[in-house]
């Protein structure tokens, strides 16, 4: 088994995925630089948070044009795993790998900060190893996390189980109150069709550590091990 | 006839002896290139005129000393052949012109000096002064600073993924149209591997690298050793413009082309941009440089060799390559999309000579323009005795009948002590995930991944107290620095400085530095904490009414264990509450007498007294703090400060992350002080702590005879003080925590 992580020049979050991936889930895994096309060694892309090529336009949409994203577009349609993480959420919407946009959070504001997920979906790769009805403390870091998408794809989102994770409060309501950023029906991450790309505003990154506040990030990363190590 | 009339060298901000310098240095009429030159570099900003016969007095060595003051960042030593470089840079000018970008190439210009050093910064911080936000006249102008400046702090820093961790944000009158941004920066680098801003070996080629120049900021470094008039928007166009991005890029393509060996020496262009880089790497090595403009990257057109030399255009760094191995730097730099270009050469001799289509544009010895710069004794005058005026009256500081639950409520919500939140939320305080105390506590802590130690840091100023006593009031900021670090399980190790002062030509400011500086190097040596870097900024004053002087102290603590970090808050029912320290009569200038009872700070300053601090007490409360976390005992420590113990035990009650608030029982017997005293009282060297009950044998005796009392409990939902037997406060924590964590966001978003 072996990960991928993508370098933009822009990528922040870059280290601390790679730092999870080799330190806390214990997996082979390289850094990928955005100009290079051969992902064939790789079981896993992590697309991770930061400010790929500066995001001064829309983030993630110069993106989707280097040459490393058109090879992670041919490894998701082989059916390979596809880990978006707050920019890299963004990027996969601008690619077209998941569908809505993500836009300006509702106070115009850059939120750091915990919030609560409930996971919607529990029969996927990236969450079939969290506990039932858990719900996942997790930060996230954004100044363009509010989910948007048309009737049309938000019905088809919902009839196909697409929304994997909504932002909660602590018993797992979902509130307006929890709701961060002004994301539609409170969605944080969601999935395509396949089940193989995960797009996630939160950083589970960064709640792999009781030291760092939470470690509910693990359940991901190794939900998603798990369905490789299965394959 | 000559080109430099007596108008030219005014708009220089050169005095006439100045320029008789000049004249005699050059041997000869300057060119308006070399004049723009020794303008910027004999700036108040770049030569520390004023400041360098005092800053020579500072404390600057020790054991962990690496670096110490003089390069663009200090460096100490962390121990497993790991350093920290650190420094804090005051952006205080450009950021009233123009508070976003002002602030952002705040954030910018320090990230710079820490990875000249060959330094990955892993932290930053903000020390942020503003005038009141509900001031009549400029309250609206102020929030729009404020807005501008956590704005722009927020834009640099979260893009280039460094984690704001902490710092203060401050309200005072004195602030109004004079906003202080201090902006700091800490990185993490290998003993072996640290860089340094020297043009050395003759024959190396000098590279260019980064942003292309253009014609923003030129003058920027006089701009900022100049008060201000209603003029000052005027002056917009000296404010730069920064690219965060681009930073990001420079950051990795330098620290990949350090790692390539093929660099002799860096340096960022900061203030007054290639001239100061390269006249500084110079002088710092003993060599000449001979640079050819034509061959700098431009973004505009027609630019004159003056305009070059003093654009503060940003993200632009000079580096000298080893002879032979410039292709390598180029190369990386490539790699990440950045210009890098062979400008010039190092060469023997004393001389800057700056070539431009064909012409010698500038041909100056270098050593005169740095170590020759004007040195000023400036006057000095100590403040006429007070008048001890009646106000505020000793018994108008004691009302009997006060609602003390009321007044605690009043000063949660007051702008200096309510929470930051609406701050730092907007600040990425994760990113790199070695966050380990999260923004809002004393101090804020990173640890390292390639060690089990973390860092700990905070920055901390007082105005108030040092206006009323410069060197008590000092030494009572650096106290309070090194007791937060305390608070959060870290030994203090080293400290930065920037200390921020208005016109240094008036007698008494120079007095009151002067004093500061006696008064930080007092205190940095009792606590055995060098300073390692630093920077002064003078002429804070707008209108002629200039700012309360504000040295701000950057302390950095280290912890040999990351298990055992402490935190502020209460932990579990039953568990006991202590002070360490002793509370005395301390209200004159404190947050109570303003915030409760109404005075103004020029009120305060005229009648109050700093508290008095003992260094010898203070060194032992810390030290026995640090014994008691060091033997796993503690479950909470809390500085105690603004608002005095019971604004520090309420904090300690709020909730946190995966923490839910909890309540309190305490209660104070001193029969020789009043109950507002008790409550409010700012006295140093006071720590609340917590511990489990069952270990008050254990604590007892590692404490000794350090000042220590029981006052109470952990326990309930309510924070419940009585003094003297009686209960002078009784508030639901919920109610409490709302008031304190809602008083910003209200008065900014509504």
């Amino acid at each position: 088994m072996k990960f991928g992580v993508l370098v933009f020049p822009g990528s922040n979050c870059d280290h601390d995925a790679y730092h999870v991936i080799s330190k806390h889930v214990g997996q082979p895994v390289e850094f990928v630089w955005h100009k290079q096309t051969d992902l064939s060694s790789y079981d896993a892309i992590i697309v991770p948070g930061g400010f790929s090529y500066g995001d001064y336009l829309r983030c993630g949409a110069l993106a989707k044009f280097s040459p490393v994203m058109q090879s992670v577009k041919e490894f998701a349609a082989q059916g390979k795993f596809v880990f978006g993480i707050c920019n890299g959420f963004q990027i996969l919407c601008e690619a077209g790998l998941l569908p809505g946009a993500l836009i300006r959070n509702r106070d115009l504001h850059f939120i750091c900060d915990f919030v609560n997920l409930k996971v919607e979906n529990q029969n996927t790769p990236f969450t079939s190893e969290v506990e039932k009805g858990k719900v996942l403390s997790i930060p996230i870091a954004h100044a363009e996390g509010n989910y948007v998408c048309d009737d049309a794809t938000f019905q088809s989102l919902e009839e196909n189980n697409q929304i994997v994770f909504r932002y909660c409060d602590e018993n797992g309501e979902i509130t307006d109150k929890a709701n961060p950023n002004g994301a539609r029906s409170n969605i944080a991450g969601i999935c395509n069709l396949n089940r193989n790309v995960l797009g996630m505003m939160p950083h589970p990154e960064r709640a792999c550590e009781e030291l760092l506040g939470s470690n509910d990030g693990r359940d991901i990363f190794r939900s998603l091990t798990k369905t490789i190590s299965q394959i | 006839m000559s080109a430099i009339t007596p108008e030219i060298i005014e708009q220089h901000g050169l005095t006439k002896d100045e320029y008789a310098k000049i004249l005699e240095i050059m041997g000869r009429e300057p060119s308006i290139t070399e004049l723009g030159v020794f303008s910027v570099m004999w700036s108040e900003h770049c030569s520390y005129k004023s400041s360098r016969v005092h800053l020579g007095r500072l404390p600057t060595t020790g054991e962990r000393v690496i670096v110490p003051p003089g390069e663009n960042a200090g460096v100490v030593d962390i121990g497993d052949d790991w350093c920290v470089a650190f420094k804090v840079e005051s952006h205080n000018h450009p950021s009233f012109i123009e508070p976003f970008q002002g602030a952002a190439t705040g954030v910018g210009g320090i990230l710079r000096d820490v990875f000249t050093m060959g330094a990955r910064p892993i932290a930053a911080m903000n020390s942020l002064r503003f005038g009141p936000l509900n001031d009549e006249k400029h309250g609206n102008r102020n929030k729009s600073i404020l807005k501008g400046c956590v704005d722009g702090i927020a834009h640099y820093g979260n893009c280039f993924g460094v984690p704001t961790i902490g710092g203060e944000v401050v309200f005072d009158e004195s602030y109004s149209l004079n906003p202080l941004v201090n902006a700091f920066a800490l990185g993490i680098v290998r003993k072996d591997q640290i860089f340094f801003g020297k043009a050395e070996g003759v024959g190396n080629p000098v590279l260019y690298v980064g942003a292309k120049t253009g014609r923003d900021g030129i003058h920027g470094a006089t701009m900022a050793s100049a008060e201000f008039d209603e003029e000052a928007l005027e002056k917009r166009p000296t404010v730069q413009v920064g690219d965060p991005f681009l930073e990001k890029l420079l950051l990795e393509a330098c620290l990949e082309a350090m790692r390539s060996g093929a660099i002799a020496g860096i340096q960022d262009m900061g203030a007054a941009g290639l001239t100061s880089s390269s006249v500084e790497m110079a002088a710092r090595a003993g060599t000449g440089l001979e640079l050819n403009l034509d061959l700098v990257p431009q973004r505009e057109t027609g630019m004159t060799a003056y305009e070059m030399l003093l654009s503060e255009s940003q993200e632009r760094m000079l580096i000298v390559a080893k002879d032979g191995r410039e292709k390598e730097v180029v190369d990386v730099f490539k790699k990440w999309d950045l210009d890098a270009v062979v400008i010039g050469k190092v060469v023997e001799g004393d001389r800057l000579k700056i070539y431009h289509k064909g012409n010698l544009e500038a041909d100056m010895p270098i050593m005169a323009v740095t170590d020759n710069a004007p040195k000023y004794s400036r006057p000095m005058a100590s403040p006429s005795p007070k008048s001890k005026v009646q106000s505020p009256k000793s018994e108008d500081l004691r009302p009997s009948t006060f609602d003390f639950r009321q007044s605690l409520e009043k000063l949660l919500a007051s702008p200096n002590i309510c929470s930051k939140r609406w701050v730092y939320r907007q600040y990425d305080s994760m990113v790199r995930t070695n966050t380990s105390i999260l923004p809002g506590a004393d101090a804020a802590v990173v640890r390292v991944k390639e060690t089990r130690r973390a860092i700990s840091m905070c920055l901390d100023g007082n105005g108030r107290f040092v206006a009323v006593n410069p060197r008590e009031g000092a030494k009572l900021v650096v106290a309070e620095s090194a007791r937060n670090n305390v608070c959060v399980g870290a030994k203090p190790i080293a400290v930065t400085n920037c200390l921020n002062f208005p016109s240094p030509e008036r007698p008494e400011i120079m007095w009151g530095f002067s004093e500061v500086i006696d008064g930080i190097t007092e205190a940095c040596e009792k606590f055995e904490t060098p300073v390692i870097s630093g920077n002064v900024s003078f002429y804070n004053e707008t209108d002629g009414k200039g700012i309360l002087p504000t040295p701000t102290i950057g302390m950095v603590g280290l912890l040999e264990d990351v298990r055992k970090l402490i935190t502020q808050g209460f932990k579990n029912e039953g568990d006991l509450i202590a002070l360490l320290g002793i509370t005395n009569d301390d209200l004159s200038v404190s947050e109570y007498a303003q915030t409760v009872l109404g005075y103004t700070t020029d009120e305060l300053i005229e009648s109050g007294e700093v508290p008095k601090l003992d260094l010898t007490l203070e060194k032992q409360v810390q030290d026995t703090c640090l014994n008691l976390a060091d033997k796993n005992l503690l479950k909470s420590a809390h500085d105690c400060s603004e608002g005095g113990i019971a604004v520090a035990i309420a904090e300690s009650c709020f909730s946190s992350l995966n923490r839910d608030a909890v309540g309190a029982e305490i209660s104070l017997t001193d029969e020789n002080l009043d109950a507002a005293a008790q409550l409010f009282s700012e006295s140093p060297s006071r720590i609340v702590i917590s511990f489990a009950a069952d270990k008050l044998e254990e604590v007892k005796e590692i404490v000794g005879d350090c000042p220590f009392a029981v006052i109470g409990k952990v326990k309930g939902d309510n924070l419940k003080i009585s003094i003297n037997g009686e209960e002078s406060v009784s508030a639901k924590i919920e109610e409490l925590e709302n008031a304190w964590k809602t008083s910003l966001e209200n008065q900014l978003e509504n």
